[in-house]
């Protein structure tokens, strides 16, 4: 048969001598390309090689996703090639004001399709500055609730020379015991610890959480996976491209709990056993360090506010009240010490409507008067610039 | 088969080269082929089957010998050691209930032992009762093909299939309510049938060599070949099984050479395009014209890839065993006209059906006394060879609408070729007008047969109507 031509009737036939060399040559190969990728290594390289921009579309948030067959997304734990993926990676500033929007699941926009997010709302309102420069915003947040991971993404971030920072939070992100608890920052612990000995964060460097690969983690068969990542993440471009597709929109989910547990604890914390200490604001502050000159709106996210049994007790599912109540008087105090700007919304969109599968997810409707409020908010301090 | 099972069977194929002495080669394949049907049958919901189904292939092939023998081959001492050593296997593989469920070589915990001693007593009374029948050979044969083709429609029939599932649910005492078409994955079976109905055919006919118990059982389930193909033939395999060479650079280069292109084609491009390739999802949320062909072309060389790095693995591993098993695709969709592509895709079943269908349908259409015009003949012929093609992959209207549609494209370009024989025979003094008539063919072939595609890739004909008509714009 044609096809095979070559090697069933090759031009001098294979004998030992061949088998030898073959194997000889594929095993120092094989040993050299593995010592190289322990020497070098060259996930980042790889990951800033993206398909994204230059041949697909730029993804509109960072990739993110749980059951990737129907969500044309994956999670994985790359970050340049996340960023390489990401719109934000394939635009030119020119003359834009570029708003980079970090944060938790809420930022990101579960059950939201990428228009319908707060960073999308805000685009489609076609905000201008009063220099009339372009409002265009930039969806970075992660679907986990940690401000280490927010900072360590501003920290990436700020190489895309933004003009204002805007970052929504809840108490949630502040538990400072959780703070290592996302994958995503385990992965990247060289860049964590880093952050954390440059702005003296209350963490361990040792902290057991990191994932620190060893020798043999470092060769190509021990960072197969990664590496498999950063395929399945450009192949998963195309039906990105071609549907604008990028998460499972379950046909049904389940609905924050309006009826909430007999419980007055907030991540095993009662009042009595609560400090101030347990909340990261170091990590808050460091971010605004990070940002340096570039201004930062810290915003307080709307959540939904029940009325259901126990909502004596409770605010919602996450929160009971005393631990609220006491989170945002912090929160007031550090932005009057440290002079932050801080839009403080936990109680602006109260309708029981406005929320979907969690306590600050929010419907498109609801997004779209948050973000009508964050557009004024951003005019505002681009104004003042 | 799963890179896994690709590295075992390479593994054990250089021990079989380097430690085997020849006589014991043929056996130990015998052997191998047993155990690795019941390795590779993936794990099935319903209790017991991943165990019951290679048991009931391995009962269907004995039987099938039975049938298939020569009129006066006697029952050999060699056959007696095959059957012994068949019924130790599976009493052993039996056994594997008592072992931890990661030494096991089945995907589940077998059935009880006396169950398993049951119904290979079964087996063995209508194998006693076959052998000492006085029906003639002929009769059984055609026979038990009815009962094989029954059992594969059955299997390939969704609606039935649910029900048989449904009905052995309620056996093993399992709810019925999540009976499935899908969960009655009978491995390698649909490549089984086709290779017994071959020998009980040729039988019939007078066509098929003296096979052993152990030459017809490696054959019916030689495993490289087992879960895609390709559907060898009983003479062919013969004289290769019966002169199995040793270890020899040339036949090792080349065996490597097709597993190590296999695996490329299959779990590298393959298995990426298949992230991109049409399904019915990706399909309605495409916002564009030329998204939905992208998503076609993926499919259509993904579905190229995947079966023919199989075929390659398939090869290789058997090649490696001493055993040539024939080419499946020779470059399918460079083909000038979708005749010459259906000589190059797919060829052993192509093949098959046109041995078993096409072939004895035109010859008795010849006969008849009242003899149909030729082009009837040519356009009945080629059209039940093609939904037969379809059907073998599944009993549903989609696969019938992908056969018919090549079936009217074959007996279209017979039309034309008939008539354009003049004109090609000149073309040959113009070399440059045949090259570009040859692209233009084989471009024009490529999207007749990526069209097919829609049918065949989609769940139902409401589904792909509407793609294809997205297909052009509408």
């Amino acid at each position: 048969m044609q096809t095979w031509k070559w090697l069933y009737a090759p031009k001098t036939p294979f004998n030992w001598r061949f088998v030898r060399n073959v194997l000889i040559k594929t095993i120092i190969l094989f040993v050299a390309l593995n010592v190289v990728c322990v020497a070098a290594d060259p996930l980042p390289a790889l990951g800033k090689l993206s398909a994204y921009n230059p041949l697909l579309g730029g993804r509109e948030r960072l990739p993110y996703g749980e059951n990737p067959d129907a969500a044309y997304n994956l999670s994985l734990y790359q970050i340049d090639a996340m960023f390489a993926s990401h719109t934000l990676a394939g635009t030119d500033k020119g003359n834009e004001y570029r708003v980079l929007l970090i944060g938790d699941s809420a930022t990101w926009g579960i059950l939201l399709e990428p228009g319908d997010t707060l960073t999308g709302q805000i685009n489609a309102n076609d905000y201008r500055t009063a220099d009339g420069q372009p409002v265009r915003a930039y969806n970075l947040g992660y679907p986990t609730m940690s401000l280490t991971k927010d900072l360590m993404l501003l920290d990436y971030a700020m190489r895309y020379d933004p003009d204002l920072i805007v970052w929504p939070f809840t108490l949630q992100s502040f538990d400072r015991e959780t703070q290592l608890d996302t994958a995503l920052v385990q992965n990247n612990a060289e860049r964590v610890q880093n952050l954390i000995e440059r702005y003296d964060l209350d963490q361990d460097t040792d902290d057991a959480r990191f994932v620190e690969p060893s020798t043999w983690d470092k060769t190509i068969i021990g960072r197969r996976r990664a590496l498999a990542d950063l395929l399945r993440l450009q192949l998963y471009g195309v039906p990105w491209t071609l549907t604008g597709i990028d998460q499972d929109y379950p046909a049904d989910h389940a609905w924050r709990a309006v009826d909430l547990p007999e419980d007055n604890t907030w991540q095993g914390f009662k009042p009595d056993t609560f400090s101030p200490d347990e909340l990261s604001f170091d990590v808050l502050q460091a971010g605004i360090q990070v940002a340096g000159d570039t201004p930062v709106l810290l915003i307080n996210e709307p959540m939904f506010l029940s009325d259901g049994a126990n909502s004596d007790i409770r605010y919602n599912f996450f929160y009971p009240r005393w631990a609220y109540d006491e989170y945002r008087q912090l929160l007031y105090q550090h932005s009057t010490d440290y002079g932050w700007t801080l839009l403080d919304l936990w109680d602006r969109l109260p309708g029981v409507d406005c929320y979907t599968d969690s306590p600050v997810h929010l419907t498109p409707e609801c997004s779209a008067l948050f973000a009508e409020i964050v557009g004024a908010a951003i005019l505002e301090v681009a104004g003042t610039q | 088969m799963t890179l896994t099972h690709i590295l075992v069977f390479t593994a054990a194929a250089l021990l079989y080269l380097a430690l085997l002495p020849a006589r014991w080669r043929g056996w130990t394949l015998f052997a191998g082929s047993v155990i690795a049907i019941y390795w590779l049958q993936p794990s099935i919901r319903i209790s017991r089957m991943d165990f019951i189904f290679p048991t009931a292939t391995l009962a269907l092939v004995v039987v099938s010998w039975l049938i298939s023998r020569e009129p006066d081959q006697k029952w050999s001492r060699e056959d007696s050691i095959a059957a012994g050593i068949l019924v130790i296997l599976v009493l052993l593989l039996a056994f594997g209930r008592y072992l931890a469920p990661e030494y096991r070589i089945t995907p589940s915990k077998p059935p009880p032992i006396f169950t398993v001693v049951l119904w290979l007593g079964v087996v063995i009374v209508a194998v006693a009762l076959i052998h000492a029948a006085p029906v003639k050979l002929d009769l059984l044969a055609g026979f038990f093909i009815l009962l094989i083709l029954v059992v594969f429609a059955v299997l390939k029939t969704a609606p039935l299939a649910e029900e048989v599932s449904a009905w052995l649910r309620e056996w093993q005492g399992q709810p019925t309510s999540l009976a499935s078409a899908t969960e009655l994955e009978w491995l390698g079976f649909s490549y089984v049938a086709f290779r017994l109905v071959h020998t009980l055919r040729d039988r019939q006919i007078g066509r098929l060599p003296a096979l052993t118990l152990r030459e017809y059982t490696t054959y019916a389930i030689f495993f490289p070949a087992f879960t895609a193909g390709p559907i060898d033939r009983a003479e062919r395999f013969l004289p290769d099984l019966q002169d199995l060479p040793g270890l020899e650079p040339s036949r090792l280069v080349q065996g490597g050479m097709r597993i190590m292109v296999g695996i490329g084609k299959k779990f590298v491009i393959a298995d990426s395009l298949g992230y991109l390739s049409l399904s019915a999802a990706k399909a309605e949320q495409a916002t564009s014209t030329g998204g939905v062909w992208l998503l076609l072309y993926a499919y259509a060389f993904q579905l190229y890839f995947d079966f023919s790095g199989y075929t390659d693995i398939a090869i290789g591993i058997g090649q490696l065993f001493g055993i040539k098993l024939p080419e499946n695709f020779n470059q399918p969709y460079l083909r000038r006209n979708i005749t010459v592509f259906w000589q190059s895709w797919h060829i052993t079943l192509s093949n098959w059906v046109r041995f078993y269908v096409f072939s004895p349908l035109t010859r008795f259409l010849l006969t008849r006394k009242r003899r149909p015009a030729p082009n009837l003949v040519a356009f009945t012929g080629q059209m039940s060879t093609m939904i037969v093609i379809g059907l073998w992959h599944g009993v549903s209207w989609t696969f019938v609408v992908w056969g018919v549609w090549h079936g009217i494209g074959l007996f279209i370009h017979k039309i034309w070729s008939d008539r354009t024989r003049p004109y090609y025979i000149k073309l040959r003094t113009r070399p440059r007008t045949a090259k570009i008539i040859e692209i233009a063919g084989i471009i024009f072939t490529f999207h007749f047969v990526v069209l097919g595609w829609v049918w065949f890739a989609l769940p139902d004909i409401g589904t792909s109507w509407d793609v294809f008509l997205k297909l052009f714009g509408m």
